[in-house]
Formats: C-alpha cells, structure tokens, sequence
C-alpha cells in the first residue's frame, strides 16, 4: 500500500541555519491491510516521513508510491486515498465539531446525502453525541483526537496515516482510539501511525520499522525483532538502594557466571542490574550463587526483551535517552515554520 | 465507543470524480460558508467595521462642516464630498484584511487540513476569501451609503448605485489579491498586521478621500492622483454629485484629466495585474 523508496529530505540551509538531514535515504515498505508503526524518538523524522507520503510536503530525492500509484506524480488521487491525522490537531475553535465534519466532507466532495449518514455514524463510532455540536474550541484535548479521527475517516480511506496519535491523552481516549484503530484493520484499511510510546507500537502494530536519524534501523514484525536479539532480560537488585560501590561487586560475581551474556549497572535506578542472560536456567544458577555469597536479594525480575532493548541494540541508546538528548536541540519555533505554508 | 460499525470501510461514492465544475462550487461553497459561520459568531469585525466609517463621516464631516467656501469645486457641502472618501475606504481597509484570515489558518495549521484534501482546485481557498471579503465590503458600503443619506449628504441614483458597486468591486479585487499575497509572502500575522498598519492611514490622507488635490501642495496633489484610491474615489464622487457620463472628466490631475471610465479601466489594469502577480506566489505555496 505504501511504498517510499530512497527518500531524502533536508531543511533549512538559508543563510542563517545549517541545513537539517531529516530523512536519510528512507526506505520502507507497507504492506496493505496491516497496522503499521513508526517508532523512534522525537526528530528522528517520523513526522517529515509522514507529511511527504501526505503530499503535504515534497521530497528532495526519491519515490513515493501510494496504493500503486506514483503521489508525487499525481497527489490529488493519492489524497483522495488517504486519511490524515496530524499531530498538531488543526481545528477550528469557533466551528462545532459537526461543522467542521460537514466542512470535511465538502473537502472530500463527499455527496450530501452520503455525507450525513457517514457523519451520524462516525459519531456514533467515536462516541461523540455529548459534545458534536458544541464549538471545538471547548473540547479536551480527547475529543480534538477523537474528531480529528472522525474528520480523517469521514471519505472512508484505505489507508489511514496518524502521526503520534495518542500522545498526552488520558486512558480512556487512547483505548477507544486503539480500539477504533484495530477495528479499521481488521476490515482492511492499511493503518500507519507514528509513535514514540513503545507500548504502543508493541501493543497495536502487526509490523514496525524504527527510525533513527531519518532512515529506517530495523524493521519487522514486534516478535520477530525480539527474538532476533535473543536471551532474556533480568534486573537485578540486592538492596532497594545500593551504592557504586555493591553494584559493582555484585557486578563481577554476576558476569562469572555462566550463561550472563552482559551486565549493565542502571545509576538511574539506584545502581540496579540489568543482565542479559541465555535463558531461565541462568536465572536460578544466579539465585544460587547470589545465596552462596551471602548476598540479599530485593527484587530479580525477568522479561523478556522488549523493543526498548531492539532500540537499545540497534542505537547503543534507551529510546528515553535518546528523547533526552534531542529534547534540548528542538526549536519549537522553527518547526512551526517548517509546517507552515 | 460502540463495538461495531458495518459500513466502516465499504466502498464510498467519494473518490469518483465527479465534474470538475460541481467538486469546484462544492468546495468553494464549504469554505466561504465557513468564514461566515465565524463571522457570525465573532460579529464584532463586521460591528466595528460597519461603525468605524460611520464615526469617520459623522466625525470628519462635522469638522470641516465650516470649510471655507470655495474649498470644494461646484460648492459642493463636505459631508457629500466626504461620503465617497470613507466608502472607498472603508472597502479598502476591509480587503486589506482579507489575508488575516488565511494567514491564521497557516499559522494554526488549518491550512494543511485543506492542503490534505483533494481538493478539485486550490483556487477554491482563494476564491472563498475573495467572496467572502467582497460580500463584507458590500455590507459596509451599503451601510454607509444609507447613513450618509440619512445626514443629508445625498444618494446616488439607480445608474449611480451601479457605478459605485462596480468600482467597489474592483477595488476590492485589487486589494483582496495584494492582502492574499502578502497572507502568503510574509512569514507571521505580526508582520502582516504590521504591513496593513503602515499602509492603510497614509494611502487615506495621501488619496481625494478627505480633501481635493486642488488643496494639496503639489507634491502631496502628484501622489494622490497616483493612488488607486483615488481612482475609486472620483466615479462615486461623480455619481453623488448628480446625473453623469463615464466619459465625464472626474479627475483633475497634474498629469491630465481622466474620465470616469478611465479611473475604472485603471482599477480593472490593476486588480488584473495584482491576480497575475500573486499567481505563482499561490501556486507555489499551494502546491
């Protein structure tokens, strides 16, 4: 359904920025049909990749095919195809949601008659009979994703596009979105949502790539880049608190033994462990030889990997820190710039 | 959230291209209808710009009441000669706010919603203003037409009445396609506002609204016979100082006289060259 071939994009380099490389040579394939996310931590180019497959925004370099068809070539049939949730929720706050679905529906040349009934059903798919008709402008941050998502599925896409759709919602919206998310799937819309919350991707995505640095670093489906990494991941904590200096001795007792394959002294969490060990027969050998040297044990806890840990392998860095990192370089400003038209 | 929803993702008459002409009045019609919608619920646009030019010919016309005779050609009374002065201006600095709009809708992203959609053209956000801006001005005059008979200051008759919404629409053209382009050159409504600011006072007092060029200093006379203002000015001037030909001589300016026709054919060049000048400035930002 999709399909973005060695798509690169640069910003900036007026005369007073340095040009940003925000897609790196991407490539990434979507088959149809399927729930597919896109994760990786802010600035990593999820929401560049997201508006040029939109048409909202032209590559420098590269393909960008739609439903078998060329967007760049033709962006109106391939608008007509796809539906856009965008991150920053664009509405108007003096019209009423309603308005703003029939606006939608004029948008999309949507025919009156049709238009009504898919808007009395999208309220009822979302729930929003309460607060349709008041103006936008009063709306929690909830209902804006929720109408966001009906104006997005009101010309019945087959292929859906969410960047970040939950983020800074409360639980209640983020289920119902999932909830509506998994139903499109499974009556066969392509869905692509972007994200930087791991448990999303791990919860709703039938497949995924990570992106890094504007190219994709690994892709597949959520237990297959588990199991390509192999082993189990154990924490490990002696004491609620323990100092450098216990962390580090129970360190080398840990790594002589058999089966450990890594071990990780976690400061952030009061010098924990955190081991990567062949499987749950090393976790009993460590009890033992943990019970040998007399040492306590507060808490061993063992998962299996997560796609933290695929982030962590392929990046060397925790999705979190790598959110740290980029976090100060951010220029809020500029990237309001960069959405304008 | 209810369960199920059969129709979720069957097959949809939207998407099929449906005449061009039809997908462009539908989407057109959408928008325009949006920007009254918000006028009004916000009226209070419209309120201060239906009141601000009442202020300025109650105001204005009450300070020169006294004027010396002779001040005016043919002993016309100020407030008759003011009247078309402030409708002009009136339609001018609303279209001049035409862009303000628009530019909102790119700074808040509303913009990219439309630009996400197919839309048959993207003329259609374009044309949507245009209508909208020019309805609103239309409003204003009217408004100022009946209070300023009201004062005395007199009605244009039938062929009057026409002459005057056709320079106001031309005028409104003009300055609609300059406000739109600016919506799309400048980087914020900050700067925007700021452009509207500088260039709405000096083009009233540089233009006949206020005072004849036979009044001015000479160098002030030669830049009011260049403002298009002025050009809207003279035509309605003519039609409220009685029955009238468009080959009649309007405007008297250093350079020349011109005819009624003339000021109109001028007005015509202009809205025309100022829609071709923004064109590539819109198809690039449109596309």
């Amino acid at each position: 359904m999709i399909d973005l071939q060695h798509v690169s994009k640069r910003y900036g380099g007026g005369r007073k920025a340095t040009p940003v490389l925000a897609l790196d040579d991407l490539c990434l394939s979507v088959p149809a049909g399927t729930l597919y996310g896109l994760l990786g931590p802010n600035g990593a180019g999820k929401t560049t990749a997201l508006r040029i497959l939109c048409t909202l925004l032209a590559p420098d370099a590269g393909t960008v095919r739609l439903g078998g068809m060329d967007a760049l070539a033709d962006p109106r049939a391939a608008r007509r195809l796809l539906g856009y949730v965008a991150q920053e929720v664009a509405i108007d706050k003096i019209l009423t949601g309603r308005e703003l679905l029939r606006l939608q529906g004029d948008l999309y040349h949507l025919r009156p008659a049709d238009r009504q009934g898919r808007i009395g059903e999208l309220i009822d798919l979302l729930s929003m009979h309460d607060w349709i008709d008041r103006r936008c402008g009063t709306y929690s941050g909830g209902m804006r994703r929720r109408l966001d998502l009906a104006a997005g599925l009101l010309h019945r896409p087959r292929l859906l596009v969410l960047d970040e759709p939950t983020v800074g919602l409360d639980l209640e919206s983020r289920a119902a979105i999932w909830t509506v998310l998994r139903q499109l799937r499974d009556q066969g819309t392509t869905v692509l949502l972007s994200s930087h919350y791991l448990e999303e991707v791990d919860a709703l995505a039938d497949r995924l790539a990570i992106l890094e640095g504007g190219r994709v670093i690994a892709e597949g489906t959520p237990a297959e880049l588990k199991a390509a990494l192999g082993g189990d991941r154990v924490t490990l904590r002696v004491r609620e608190f323990s100092d450098a200096q216990e962390a580090g001795r129970v360190r080398e007792l840990v790594l002589a033994c058999d089966g450990v394959r890594q071990v990780v002294v976690n400061r952030a969490q009061g010098y924990s462990l955190n081991l990567v060990v062949d499987n749950e027969a090393v976790v009993e050998r460590l009890r033992g030889q943990l019970a040998q040297a007399q040492l306590p044990v507060f808490a061993l806890a063992q998962s299996r990997p997560s796609l933290d840990d695929v982030y962590l392998q392929a990046t060397g860095r925790t999705l979190m820190d790598a959110e740290l990192a980029v976090a100060g370089q951010r220029d809020a400003k500029a990237e309001r710039k960069q959405a304008m038209r | 959230m209810t369960s199920a929803s059969p129709s979720l993702v069957a097959p949809s008459p939207a998407g099929s291209a449906g005449p061009a002409f039809a997908e462009i009045r539908q989407e057109t019609l959408a928008l325009t209808r949006r920007l009254f919608v918000q006028l009004a619920r916000r009226p209070s646009t419209l309120v201060a710009g239906v009141l601000q030019p009442l202020i300025w010919l109650v105001l204005f016309g009450a300070l020169f009441a006294n004027a010396p005779a002779g001040l005016l050609p043919d002993g016309m009374s100020y407030g008759r000669f003011l009247g078309a002065g402030v409708i002009v201006f009136t339609a001018f600095s609303g279209a001049l706010n035409a862009g303000l709009p628009v530019m909102f809708d790119r700074e808040f992203g509303f913009l990219n919603r439309l630009l996400v959609a197919p839309l048959r053209s993207r003329s259609s956000i374009v044309l949507a203003s245009v209508l909208y801006i020019t309805s609103l001005s239309l409003i204003q005059s009217l408004a100022i037409l009946v209070t300023a008979a009201l004062l005395g200051y007199g009605w244009p008759g039938g062929a009057g009445l026409l002459l005057t919404l056709v320079t106001l629409l031309l005028l409104t053209f003009a300055v609609t396609a300059l406000s739109l382009g600016l919506a799309f050159a400048l980087p914020g409504h900050i700067e925007l506002i700021a452009v509207i600011f500088v260039a709405n006072l000096p083009l009233l007092f540089a233009s006949t609204a206020l005072a004849p060029i036979s009044f001015m200093p000479p160098w002030l006379g030669w830049l009011a016979a260049l403002n298009p203002l002025t050009f809207a000015i003279e035509p309605i001037r003519a039609a409220y100082a009685g029955p009238f030909r468009l080959t009649d001589v309007v405007l008297n300016a250093p350079y020349g006289s011109l005819s009624a026709a003339a000021c109109l054919g001028i007005l015509a060049v202009l809205a025309l060259g100022l829609f071709l000048a923004i064109r590539p400035l819109l198809d690039r930002k449109l596309s």
